[in-house]
């Protein structure tokens, strides 16, 4: 499947794409040399290819390259060519019929590449070709991850995103791209947070708990109760007076 | 704080207990049907005239028991699914693949259940010693083992010899001391082993020459007869079991044997047949042509019950008949013939059980039980009248949808008044007095029969549901709903009764076929008739059929379709529609072709039209991949996006998209501060669920992606780790809640994404998502649920104002009301003060299950396989419907019913009180006025 692009890109190779094809084919050695020596610490390069035709009919070329970094902080970073002029005039007719430009990437593992598999096939996102014209050529690209590394999904947004039909008239703003370029790996959902509940729920119940605790019958109401037996203790006192002074002199 | 808490979760409960139905409610908004499935074996209990019960065990695995005078179900045992559960054979004592079961017949209790042996079961019998059966012999793959009946103790089990070459498949015994096993070497010969009934010890052993490769279309008749039919050679064959010496098959020719494939599988209920009678049998009911035939003994007579197509052609009968021959002698026995109608969109016969019994006059008399190939069961009796009917098709129901009943004649009438073009002032005003003319008769008419109707008891008032008399209600309440079964047979069914008012049997269609439903027209378009589209694809080849029907009558429409020469990988339902207001079905086939139906000159132009905004998803599960199209002009289309998860670690399980019908009121939620966080809604959103290929405990995950169906824009993707499926997932609104097994604590666990722009829009007036570059909040939230789930679905209201509920189905076959408000990203872990101004419950992570919140209460549906909810014209009611093996449908109120007046209101304390005030104002006027007057008269 992935032959059948190449040739057809070969195909329809004019002669100052030659050399972004040779880049290519650079990018891949690059490839092979940086999995002799570290997968972690070494980047590699994957090209990213755009196509915007008037009849819709894709026939991609060479933007420009990604360096990916794999490992623990994956990282990623572009350098792409300017326009030329012709495309330039390609994109503002596309533009103009409300065609769609269109980016890819092939599907590569960030961090599994000893394995080397095979992985034909591209991930493909478009965008209005209009917007991108309007916003002067300001994109934002999204690699998407999987748990494991593989590229999963490509996006490309423009910022502004709408199509109000403001002509662009200065070829300048149409050179370069002003790309942004992130990866995202997937989220780790959460958990049910039994723990922290828990933990909650032990602070409430000493909260509830302590004053309680600590103000027991005895505590809340001492000072009835001593006069109240000090009161009793008098009166019996006074009552058996003998018994209580043989029971102060056992005492 | 904690104090107002705690109050806050008082008043909590307050609010849910009200939920909960009345008892005098039981049964008034709410029906359930049970049902047992495609019937495998039928037994009848007694041979006699009185007997009310009989018996079905079904390929769902359920053994139950009916009673043959109205057709009601008596008892049902809902066994285990799959083959664990799967019943072999039924004998009056009902049994199961490894477990052998005695039932008690009355109330369908367990006597005792032994445990057998593994292997391949083969085949069981009831051993009798002298006339009073004792035991049951069970024959397996390999060993053979006779049971005690009254207690299900092991007698003793034997090995088979020579068990690898031999296939041993039938088991006999004749009253004697002797049980009887047969094997067959395949194109060798045939193995009788005679066991004694003592101790298992093998008699003898015989061998003779085998004619067929198995013994399927081979009975013991008569005094241990094996009787065989040879289709090749049109011959019969018979061998005495018993004889001494080694037995030999004797020939029979059959010149005039017509041996259709089903009289191979004739059946013999009592193996007490002579040989020469069904040898004069078959050749007269084989020169009857007959569909079926079923043999029956009561006392001492053996009957034949014969089923012949009447007077038509074999292939497309009417009518069939059925008669009762004595197989003495061959006759027909004299009045007794049956006509059983078959209906013109139903099934043909397919299994015939008969229940002969002896009269008082001591002639026989029989009640036949018919199954059709559509699996409806028809109990018919003597004089041929229908004494019941079972619809067993719908305990396998696939999918369904809600239609809204037809206004009536006089309703439309008014309603089309306005859909036509003016013609002059005069001729308008005459039209609307006689519409109004018809309505004041309509109106008259109502009330003339309530008032005619007031004066009858209230048990003979029936409402009795036709086709004629179905019309909307008030609050469009009633509906039609449509069912889609697994047998191809379609059902109309009156949602507030639940009687079935049309049905329609597809013939041709493939057991694994997948059906989609859709809703072309609805019947707001008067007078065209509403439209139904069903689209059966075969799974294995790919190919797809449509069956356009009218889902208020079930008739065929008569409209052209479309030829659909290749396999058809996707459709969908545009909102466009024709000149004849049936929206625009799109069908993709697999070269990405794109098919219109209806293909009218109109469609095809609004289609080339509209080409470049119709975009449109594929799925390919079994490739990871998931790619966007475009439609062009000339309805092929282009691949404008790709987004491929690799197979090697995860596989997609389920994609969901929002349903078109839902409507969402708010934009967002105020916050305690008074600040709006809108919701992200995005209609195009998919739901994607992954489980990983790795199913080690530690590594199994479940991936959720929410990914933009137009642009293929990943908008979320999230990771749940230590978990497995099955997951059960809804996507509505601004979320999406999704329901896995954790694989770490051993629970299951419910979790809950909830997406929102910010608390800004970026375009508030129209969404679009080629013009929505920033992505959205995602909060998520995770909870305990105390139970496993096999089902879940969000209730649907009419403008969606009404809170949400989720309905989850569960194994025990209760359908659980969870409000959403519990499942709420936004429950916080300490409460604040703006947490409980904006009514947030604080965080707890085991979600509730109350009791209250069982809107089935004790009508429990059986192995629950979908709900489906439906609005009503009420903003406040949702119409249920679950099915699974029973169907249940009910409404359901989630924010309590706000825009109804309770059934028990104080009409007569509110008016009073209303005219004593009016009067009251009234006399105290004129009392000022003259207090006033004399006032001013000082």
């Amino acid at each position: 499947m992935a032959s059948v692009p190449r040739s057809f890109l070969l195909l329809s190779i004019i002669p100052t794409i030659l050399i972004l094809c040779a880049d290519f084919a650079c990018c891949n050695t690059g490839r092979k040399t940086g999995d002799g020596l570290d997968t972690d610490f070494s980047g590699f390069s994957v090209p990213l290819e755009h196509s915007f035709e008037v009849d819709d009919v894709s026939r991609f070329r060479m933007r420009g390259a990604l360096q990916l970094r794999g490992g623990r902080e994956t990282s990623v970073s572009l350098s792409q060519s300017q326009l030329s002029e012709e495309d330039r005039k390609t994109l503002k007719e596309v533009a103009a019929v409300d065609g769609l430009y269109k980016i890819r990437v092939p599907r590569v593992s960030l961090t599994d590449r000893q394995t080397e598999r095979q992985m034909d096939g591209y991930l493909t996102a478009f965008v209005r070709a209009c917007s991108l014209v309007e916003s002067h050529l300001s994109d934002v690209i999204t690699l998407h991850t999987d748990v494991s590394g593989y590229l999963i999904g490509v996006s490309i947004v423009t910022i502004p995103g709408a199509c109000r039909g403001t002509e662009v008239e200065d070829e300048v703003d149409l050179e370069a791209f002003n790309t942004t370029l992130t990866i995202i790996a997937p989220t780790n959902a959460p958990q049910p947070e039994t723990a922290l509940f828990i933990e909650r729920m032990d602070i409430e119940h000493e909260k509830r708990g302590k004053p309680q605790e600590q103000k027991s019958f005895f505590a809340k109401y001492w000072m009835y109760i001593v006069p109240l037996v000090l009161f009793l203790m008098m009166s019996g006192a006074q009552d058996q007076s003998g018994g209580g002074a043989a029971n102060g002199g056992g005492r | 704080m904690a104090k107002l808490t705690s109050l806050f979760v008082i008043l909590l409960s307050f609010f849910c207990i009200s939920e909960a139905v009345f008892e005098d409610q039981v049964g008034k908004f709410d029906w359930r049907q049970q049902y047992v499935g495609k019937t495998l074996f039928a037994h009848f209990e007694s041979n006699t005239q009185s007997s009310k019960k009989m018996f079905v065990a079904t390929d769902k695995n359920i053994f139950a028991s009916f009673n043959s005078r109205t057709g009601d179900l008596l008892w049902r045992h809902v066994d285990k699914t799959g083959p664990e559960g799967s019943i072999d054979i039924l004998l009056l004592h009902g049994q199961d693949g490894r477990l052998l079961r005695s039932w008690d017949t009355n109330i369908g209790g367990l006597n005792w259940e032994a445990v057998l042996d593994t292997g391949s079961f083969q085949a069981a019998c009831f051993v009798a010693i002298q006339d009073t059966v004792k035991l049951v012999a069970v024959l397996k793959k390999a060993a053979i083992s006779l049971h005690y009946l009254s207690n299900g103790h092991q007698k003793w089990v034997e090995n088979l010899p020579d068990s690898d070459a031999v296939q041993y498949q039938a088991v006999y015994s004749g009253g004697e001391e002797e049980v009887y096993v047969l094997g067959v070497v395949p194109n060798s010969h045939l193995t009788i082993i005679a066991y004694s009934l003592e101790d298992g010890e093998i008699i003898k052993q015989v061998t003779t020459l085998a004619l067929s490769s198995n013994l399927h279309c081979c009975v013991v008749v008569g005094q241990g007869v094996l009787m065989c039919v040879d289709p090749a050679t049109l011959a019969l064959y018979t061998l005495p079991i018993q004889a001494e010496e080694t037995p030999e098959f004797s020939q029979i020719l059959l010149q005039v044997l017509y041996l259709s494939p089903t009289a191979t599988t004739v059946s013999f209920s009592e193996p007490v047949l002579d040989v020469e009678i069904i040898n004069t049998f078959l050749c007269c009911c084989c020169f009857l042509q007959a569909f079926l035939v079923s043999f029956a003994t009561t006392g001492k007579k053996t009957v034949a019950a014969v089923m012949t197509p009447k007077n038509e052609t074999v292939s497309c009968p009417r009518a069939c008949a059925i008669n009762l021959f004595s197989v003495d002698s061959g006759r027909r026995l004299l009045d007794t013939t049956v006509l059983f109608p078959l209906e013109p969109n139903g099934g043909k016969p397919h299994t015939l059980y008969v229940h002969a019994f002896l009269k008082k006059d001591d002639s026989v008399g029989y009640r036949v039980l018919v199954q059709t190939q559509d699996h409806a069961l028809t109990f018919i009796q003597q004089p041929g009248r229908v004494v019941w009917t079972r619809e067993e098709a719908l305990a396998d129901v696939v999918t369904m949808e809600m239609v809204d009943l037809p206004l009536t004649g006089t309703q439309a009438e008014l309603e089309g008044e306005f859909g036509k073009k003016a013609d002059g002032l005069f001729p308008m005003v005459l039209k609307r007095l006689s519409s109004q003319v018809t309505l004041l008769q309509a109106w008259l008419a109502h009330l003339w029969k309530l008032f005619y109707e007031a004066r009858k008891p209230r048990s003979q008032v029936k409402n009795e549901v036709t086709i004629e008399t179905l019309s909307r209600d008030e609050f469009n309440l009633q509906k039609m709903m449509v069912m889609v079964t697994a047998s191809g047979k379609l059902f109309g069914i009156d949602s507030k009764s639940g009687s079935i008012l049309w049905k329609h049997y597809l013939e041709n269609v493939q057991p694994n076929a997948a059906f989609k439903l859709i809703v072309q027209r609805t019947t707001a378009h008067f007078p065209h008739p509403p439209q139904c589209t069903l689209l059966i694809k075969d799974k294995d080849t790919g190919l797809a059929t449509l069956h356009v029907f009218n889902p208020i009558f079930g008739r065929k429409s008569h409209i052209a379709l479309p030829a659909l020469p290749r396999p058809i990988l996707q459709s969908l339902l545009l909102p466009v529609i024709d000149q004849d207001y049936a929206k625009v079905l799109l069908l993709v086939d697999d070269q990405y072709k794109v098919t219109a139906f209806p293909s009218t000159k109109n469609v095809l132009q609004q289609l080339q039209e509209m080409a470049s905004s119709i975009f449109f998803y594929l799925i390919r599960s079994d490739q990871g991949n998931l790619s966007g199209f475009r439609l062009r002009k000339d309805l092929s289309t282009e691949r404008i996006w790709e987004v491929v998860l690799p197979t090697e670690v995860q596989k997609i399980v389920a994609v969901k998209g929002k349903r078109p019908n839902e409507h969402v009121h708010s934009q967002g939620r105020v916050m305690g501060d008074r600040s709006v966080l809108y919701k992200y809604l995005n209609p195009n959103l998919l739901a994607v669920v992954t489980e990983s290929t790795d199913t080690h405990p530690e590594r199994a995950f479940v991936g959720v992606f929410l990914v933009d169906g137009v642009t293929g824009r990943i908008i979320h993707e999230a990771v749940q780790r230590k978990a497995r499926g099955p997951v059960h997932f809804v996507h509505s609104e601004n979320w999406v809640v999704y329901e896995y097994w954790n694989t770490k604590s051993r629970r299951n666990e419910f979790s809950v994404l909830e997406l929102f722009e910010g608390t800004e829009l970026y375009n508030s007036t129209v969404f679009s998502s080629l013009d929505r570059p920033h992505l959205p909040q995602v909060l998520q939230q995770t909870y305990i649920f105390p139970s496993p789930i096999t089902t879940m679905e969000a209730t649907l209201t009419e403008k969606g104002i009404t809170s949400r509920h989720l309905l989850v189905g569960l194994p025990s076959g209760a359908i659980l009301s969870l409000p959403k408000m519990f499942l709420d990203p936004r429950r916080p872990e300490v409460v604040t003060e703006h947490s409980r101004e904006e009514n947030l419950i604080p965080y707890a992570p085991e979600m509730p299950i109350r009791t209250e919140w069982f809107i089935n209460y004790n009508q429990t549906v059986a192995r629950v396989k979908g709900i489906y909810t439906a609005p009503s014209g009420l903003e406040s009611t949702c119409l249920v419907v679950a099915y699974g093996l029973d169907i249940y449908q009910t409404r359901v109120y989630p924010s309590k019913q706000f825009d109804v007046l309770k059934d028990d209101y104080d009409y007569v304390l509110i008016s009073s009180v209303l005219f004593a005030l009016f009067f009251a104002t009234m006399i105290s006027k004129r009392l000022a006025q003259v207090k006033l007057l004399n006032r001013a008269w000082r």
